[in-house]
């Protein structure tokens, strides 16, 4: 089959390598642009996420570029993406689409559904081939999140504004082309090496550190965040992640899938401020809030998409933490229509704030640096 | 150049209005404010822009030391002028704040088309909110709704005052309030209580869009245009009752912090202003924007060129800087 799929950063390396081990085409849709947004903000409800709309135009893109089939992720809990999966088959129908639309959910110990479900999902394969498709496609989704996580750390060192991105986006086509382990694990030392050329030698001035919490797509995907760590990065501050796709590949889907998925020490981070699972990421927004806190980064920034529920939540929430820990938080909201003039405006006076705030703490308490 | 007096210049670009800012460094803080100019946008930035120029060098007595930028226009300002400094409003409003009163702790700024509040401890900021998702509540609207009951915006505050019953008003939305206000005044309220509801409607959408959760202290500075308002004033002074208090030159304060970021970073590192000059009045200025095609990321670039020379551009996700033409790079 050929098949198509949301994005959702740059996991699409991964999804198609895995999507080869299952004997399908991966169709990949083009890197979400302007056209997809309107495209899919057309068929959307005007009232829903901008990850629904987004996610819709993704699929309409991959379905020109002549997919038959469409993989979406579906889901449980209080979060609404769980049912966005059912709507959009819906709306394709609707279109007059043909194409055969497969949910992808976690089956919480419905074994008898699972294999249904299974049957669905595997094309002609044979089994060292599936084995070697998981394999190249984990190893790649490790190996991206590795290298992103590594231009963070470059960014606000960069001599030339933009080497670091444009470094980032060679590195990811060609582990979207390596084929064995070995040359994946070479892509990922050819990198370590080539972003430490970009850094300024002189670099010696602090780098403030500010944590990124909030709705996991917006958080991954650059294009819908309006390339919210470049901008930081240019601004001269280090962003701490703490969403990562294969830690949510591994809590939300195979120890969900195994029963095995518990929030212990989520809510034990959050003790005080939250809890209860409240759908989405909205729990871990605030436990990795106190975490970063308590860490000592110079401030949080909160990110999620407009009438996102379990966002509004911790955004109601983080106020007060802001005043417990003492650590500046910016709450962050966008939708199809964000302006980028008022997102910039807003990072650069946070990243003044913290600065400013930075060179006081440090008088006050004789520091070399916050 | 001798015998004219040395000064810093501060242009706040905004939606509705650009400001320009004399500052002279040899007086006291407060009052180093030689000479102010507000103008309209009127949607034109490059024109608004030569024309305070003008101004200034018809006057023939400044000697401008260095430049600063800033207002929704600061790029494309601080491009044309090659300006030392180029900085978001609401540092160089809090900046111009502190510099009036150290102990400031609250910040209300209602300009044209957005509203921000800015949240200061022992001389620092700590927190800030802008206007997100509706520009409700601002200095846009108030304008447009008193020339729809045509009276003069100067007029609009005082005439608020004399009303002693205030009529409710929806604030939720500006077309709402617009539509309930229409009705009010079918029923026959009187006008001052109309105007005054209006007022109080605003400061009511202000503090629940911007102060959800935050703690507003005294001192509190109300600044920007609509600062003017002394309905605007007495409302917000009921509501968080405290005194609200006016800074001098309320309606430049972005142009006057600017300035005097401009001034303290030159002095810092001790280099001259890169201010291309007055000479700037006989350039011609073009700006285009287009859609580049180099790669799939579709990026939305804005390029400014003098005269047929490239001067920056903005917009272009992988860095790229640099007089590509429109033809090039579609």
């Amino acid at each position: 089959m050929k098949v198509t799929f949301p994005h959702l950063g740059n996991a699409y390396i991964a999804i198609e390598a895995l999507l080869q081990g299952l004997g399908h085409e991966p169709i990949t849709p083009p890197l979400s642009t302007k056209r997809t947004i309107e495209w899919g903000s057309r068929y959307s409800p005007e009232d829903i996420c901008l990850p629904f709309k987004t996610i819709l135009g993704n699929m309409l893109e991959g379905i020109e570029l002549g997919a038959d089939s469409v993989y979406m992720l579906g889901g449980w809990g209080p979060c609404r993406l769980g049912y966005y999966a059912e709507i959009q088959r819906i709306i394709l129908h609707d279109l007059g689409k043909k194409v055969k639309f497969v949910t992808l959910e976690v089956p919480r110990g419905n074994w008898r559904m699972a294999r249904e479900r299974l049957r669905h999902i595997f094309g002609p394969t044979r089994t060292r081939h599936f084995l070697r498709g998981c394999q190249l496609s984990w190893a790649k989704l490790r190996a991206v999140e590795q290298l992103e996580q590594r231009s963070l750390q470059a960014r606000p060192l960069e001599k030339d504004h933009g080497s670091t991105s444009r470094l980032l986006e060679t590195q990811l086509q060609k582990l979207r082309m390596a084929q064995n382990m070995k040359t994946i694990s070479r892509i990922k030392a050819e990198t370590d090496e080539a972003l430490q050329d970009l850094a300024a030698a002189t670099a010696s001035h602090a780098v403030l550190r500010v944590g990124l919490v909030g709705e996991i797509y917006t958080v991954v995907e650059s294009f819908v965040n309006l390339r919210l760590e470049e901008r930081l990065g240019r601004l001269g501050v280090e962003v701490i992640r703490t969403i990562s796709l294969t830690e949510w590949v591994e809590e939300h889907i195979f120890k969900n899938a195994l029963g095995l998925y518990n929030q212990y020490e989520l809510l034990r981070s959050s003790r005080g401020y939250l809890h209860s699972f409240v759908g989405g990421h909205g729990l871990e927004s605030i436990a990795r809030s106190v975490e970063m806190a308590n860490a000592e980064l110079d401030g949080i920034i909160h990110i999620f998409p407009l009438s996102c529920m379990p966002e509004i939540i911790a955004q109601g929430i983080l106020p007060q933490l802001s005043a417990d820990k003492k650590v500046p938080i910016l709450s962050l909201v966008v939708d199809e229509h964000a302006g980028e003039t008022g997102f910039q405006t807003r990072l650069e006076a946070f990243v003044d704030l913290l600065q400013r705030r930075c060179t006081y703490v440090r008088k006050e308490k004789s520091l070399s640096r916050c | 150049m001798s015998g004219r007096k040395k000064v810093y210049l501060g242009v706040d670009v905004g939606s509705v209005s650009t400001n320009f800012v004399l500052l002279d460094p040899s007086q006291p803080k407060a009052y180093g404010v030689v000479w102010k100019k507000y103008l309209r946008t009127n949607g034109a930035p490059v024109e608004t822009l030569k024309q305070g120029l003008k101004a200034i060098e018809q006057e023939r007595k400044w000697d401008i030391q260095g430049v600063g930028t800033t207002g929704s226009g600061r790029a494309l300002a601080g491009a044309m002028l090659n300006a030392d400094v180029i900085k978001n409003e609401i540092t160089a409003h809090a900046a111009a704040a502190l510099n009036q009163n150290p102990q400031v702790a609250t910040i209300i700024e209602i300009g044209g088309q957005d509203s921000k509040l800015i949240i200061l401890r022992e001389g620092v900021v700590v927190d800030f909110a802008m206007n997100t998702v509706c520009a409700a509540g601002t200095g846009s609207f108030l304008d447009q709704q008193a020339s729809r009951l045509n009276i003069p915006i100067e007029e609009f505050g005082s005439l608020a005052l004399e009303s002693t019953s205030p009529v409710r008003i929806a604030g939720r939305c500006t077309v709402f309030a617009e539509s309930d206000m229409i009705h009010k005044q079918q029923l026959g309220h009187k006008m001052p209580d109309i105007v005054a509801g209006l007022c109080a409607s605003m400061v009511r959408n202000y503090l629940s869009n911007l102060a959800k959760g935050k703690e507003l202290r005294s001192p509190v500075f109300f600044q920007g245009g609509v600062a003017a308002n002394v309905g605007m004033q007495r409302f917000f002074a009921d509501t968080l009752e405290l005194p609200i208090l006016i800074p001098r030159h309320y309606d430049v304060m972005g142009a006057i912090g600017i300035a005097q970021i401009a001034r303290e970073t030159l002095e810092s590192q001790g280099k001259p202003s890169g201010f291309f000059g007055l000479d700037i009045l006989h350039s011609e200025f073009e700006n285009e924007g287009y859609v580049c095609q180099l790669c799939p990321n579709q990026c939305e670039i804005v390029e400014i060129w003098r005269d047929g020379v490239f001067l920056a551009s903005w917009g272009s996700r992988c860095g790229r800087q640099g007089g590509y033409s429109k033809s090039e790079a579609t």
